[in-house]
């Protein structure tokens, strides 16, 4: 083409509407929230792939293991996720995690309730501890934080008292008989994919008991919840009218308000879904170590909140992703369990928890200027 | 690159060249937190007998008394394929799965300080620590040898089996009469309790616990005058009933010696390694008795960690 042409053509390209211009499938990619947790969380396999390689911690028995560390703690995170998106916190989230253990064991145990109706229960108490906060930080108009901090102690205390009014002791041991004849706790507390171990131990692929049974037995039960609520979480964000409406409350609440949308009610189910993850967790837990405990779930928000941070949620509201938030809690599950097959003394522990937190949300950071400068 | 990614860069780079793992031949998971000086004597046992033994070891607890995450710290010491794990058992139900995990994957258990009861039915080796009863007998041997005729006991935890127990054993070992006198765990209502059984006619008194019930029933005993006159002894070791114990004012102090429970298990699998020898049953770390005459020496190696 001549000269004078070639510049006609780019001046064309140049007054196209920007709206128009077709972006490739990278960017899109790349500009997703989630990004910088993926690659926080491929450093972090590539650390310890390097250093604790050869350990045990990628055999079949040690991936579950912190699989199932991320899974647990994924479940709250993608809650606490999709609160902070709809701009507020629950720091109550720990205490409710020991409420809700304590709301499955006693009936259970003291009363002589049915397995399944205790957690049922547990559930329904859920739904009013959420609406509770909701309410409280709609109609008064306070900081989220102040509110669910005041409920962390309420529940928490309320939790020590009552039980041990009604046991005198701070535990409540004896459910993993329980379970066996429940027609609800098996989806708790039942590893699935069990033929799958069990052949690739026939294969010898991975490693066998003494009694040439596999080591590891199937996926837990936390794995399976994990993945089935971060899609649940992804197709609520991503292609639903509620979706939408949790990032304008987030994101200008007045705003969204004006647009017509429900903020307050927005707000309250938003709070519901955490206190109804807390209880999930707690119930697997439960199941798992056959025991509820008052002081379980101690100190899980700050966690929670910080998997959620990780994974691209924005402290400020408005922004952020679910699949984020996942990828944030398997970073803090792999990073807590990989230091003890590290010879790192476990005095460090919290020294290279922190750390390895604060370089991956330094990481994400950088990913995400990087990437909207190159608009 | 801005000079701050940069340099977290090479911190990271640093981290990953001077970390690294080798396999470990024994895994200690235990429920005492690295801050509670309790087990900060027992972790010194743990290092100690590692370099005595030549082997390599690794001590690891929760952050805090969370039953399910030590659970998942055994899973994890399962996966590394050690020669052995040393464990605590405070809670047998809750750990029983990931214990008879270990031990069905070929890795042997012993277990220390709690769990004496539980530990032969999940599979355990062998058990090193003081078993409540057996202390509580100790006890009053040693106070009926002093001269006592009747002894009170006092329970500021009621429902603790444990602590029923050691009333229980002590009441063996005494032979007299033994009333046992039930409080909170308030230090200032445990010392109205014991003062106004001062005049009860008793010549002994045992506390199940050194920091809260011992010093504030040597505190109703001192301002009684009844110091030398009611004979005082108790469970475990705090810094206030040890100094006491140098002054006289106290009869003994009931000493489970954690440090004894940190070392011996690594020493027992550094003889397994070797040659296949395992104990069969409790190995007894206590009671370990602090009198007047080797307080003094116990301070000095309290204040270095390893009593």
């Amino acid at each position: 083409m001549s000269e004078k042409a070639k510049s006609i053509a780019s001046k064309k390209d140049f007054n196209q509407d920007e709206r128009l211009k077709k972006v490739s499938n990278l960017k899109i990619l790349l500009n997703r929230p989630e990004l910088g947790a993926v690659g926080g969380a491929i450093l972090v396999f590539i650390f310890f792939g390097i250093v604790a390689g050869d350990t045990g911690m990628f055999s079949a028995y040690g991936a579950l293991n912190f699989l199932d560390v991320s899974a647990n703690l994924g479940i709250i995170a993608i809650a606490a996720a999709m609160l902070m998106i709809g701009g507020e916190f629950d720091l109550s989230i720990g205490s409710m995690i020991g409420f809700a253990g304590i709301c499955i064991a006693i009936p259970a145990i003291y009363w002589g309730w049915p397995l399944w109706i205790s957690i049922i229960f547990a559930f329904a108490m859920a739904v009013l501890v959420g609406y509770f906060n909701g309410i409280l930080v709609v109609k008064t108009g306070l900081p989220s934080f102040i509110v669910t901090l005041a409920m962390l102690f309420i529940l928490r205390g309320a939790t020590l008292a009552i039980t041990r009014l009604i046991t005198g002791r701070t535990q409540v041991p004896g459910l993993r008989v329980l379970i066996e004849n429940d027609p609800i706790a098996w989806m708790f507390a039942t590893d699935t994919f069990k033929w799958l171990f069990t052949w690739l131990g026939s294969m010898n692929l991975i490693a066998l008991r003494t009694d040439g049974t596999p080591l590891a037995t199937g996926i837990p039960p936390s794995v399976i919840w994990f993945i089935a609520i971060t899609l649940f979480a992804t197709w609520i964000l991503m292609k639903t009218r509620y979706g939408n409406w949790i990032f304008a409350s987030g994101g200008d609440k007045t705003g969204a308000t004006n647009v017509g949308v429900p903020v307050g009610r927005v707000k309250i189910s938003l709070f519901i879904g955490t206190a109804m993850a807390a209880t999930l967790f707690a119930t697997i837990q439960v199941l798992d170590a056959g025991s509820a405990d008052t002081m379980r779930g101690n100190l899980k928000e700050l966690e929670a909140i910080a998997a959620a941070v990780v994974g691209g949620c924005l402290l400020t509201g408005g922004y952020g992703s679910a699949i984020g938030a996942a990828f944030g809690a398997l970073i803090f599950g792999t990073v807590s369990m990989g230091i003890f097959y590290t010879d790192v003394d476990t005095d460090w522990f919290k020294v290279f928890l922190g750390a390895m937190m604060l370089i991956a949300v330094v990481f994400n950071n950088y990913i995400r200027k990087k990437v909207t400068e190159n608009k | 690159m801005k000079t701050i990614y940069k340099s977290i860069l090479a911190f990271v780079a640093w981290v990953m060249l001077s970390v690294s793992a080798f396999a470990v031949d024994v895994i200690v998971v235990s429920h005492g937190q690295a801050n509670d000086p309790f087990w900060s004597v027992a972790k010194n046992g743990v290092d100690t007998g590692c370099k005595d033994m030549g082997i390599s070891c690794k001590y690891t607890a929760p952050a805090t008394f969370d039953m399910v995450e030590m659970a998942k710290l055994i899973d994890n010491a399962v996966s590394q394929k050690p020669k052995g794990i040393v464990i605590t058992l405070p809670d047998a139900a809750a750990l029983g799965k990931s214990v008879k995990a270990a031990i069905a994957a070929g890795i042997p258990v012993i277990s220390m300080n709690s769990g004496s009861d539980d530990f032969a039915s999940l599979g355990i080796s062998a058990h090193v620590g003081q078993t409540e009863f057996e202390a509580g007998v100790g006890g009053g041997e040693k106070m009926k040898a002093a001269g006592g005729k009747k002894a009170l006991c006092v329970n500021h935890e009621v429902g603790n089996v444990a602590l029923d127990r050691r009333c229980a054993g002590f009441k063996k070992g005494f032979g007299g009469s033994v009333d046992i006198l039930g409080t909170s765990n308030d230090p200032t209502e445990i010392q109205s309790a014991v003062a106004a059984k001062l005049n009860g006619g008793y010549d002994t008194i045992l506390t199940l616990g050194a920091g809260l019930a011992g010093e504030a029933a040597l505190k109703a005993l001192k301002s009684a005058g009844k110091v030398g006159d009611i004979r005082l002894g108790t469970f475990d070791m705090s810094p206030g009933m040890l100094k006491a114990a140098a002054a006289g004012e106290v009869e003994f102090l009931i000493d489970q010696q954690q440090y004894l429970q940190g070392y011996l298990p690594i020493a027992i699998f550094g003889q397994y390694m070797r040659y296949g020898t395992m104990p069969a049953g409790v190995v007894m770390t206590g009671p370990g008795f602090v009198t007047p005459d080797n307080a003094a020496k116990v301070i000095k190696w309290a204040a270095q960690g390893y009593r």
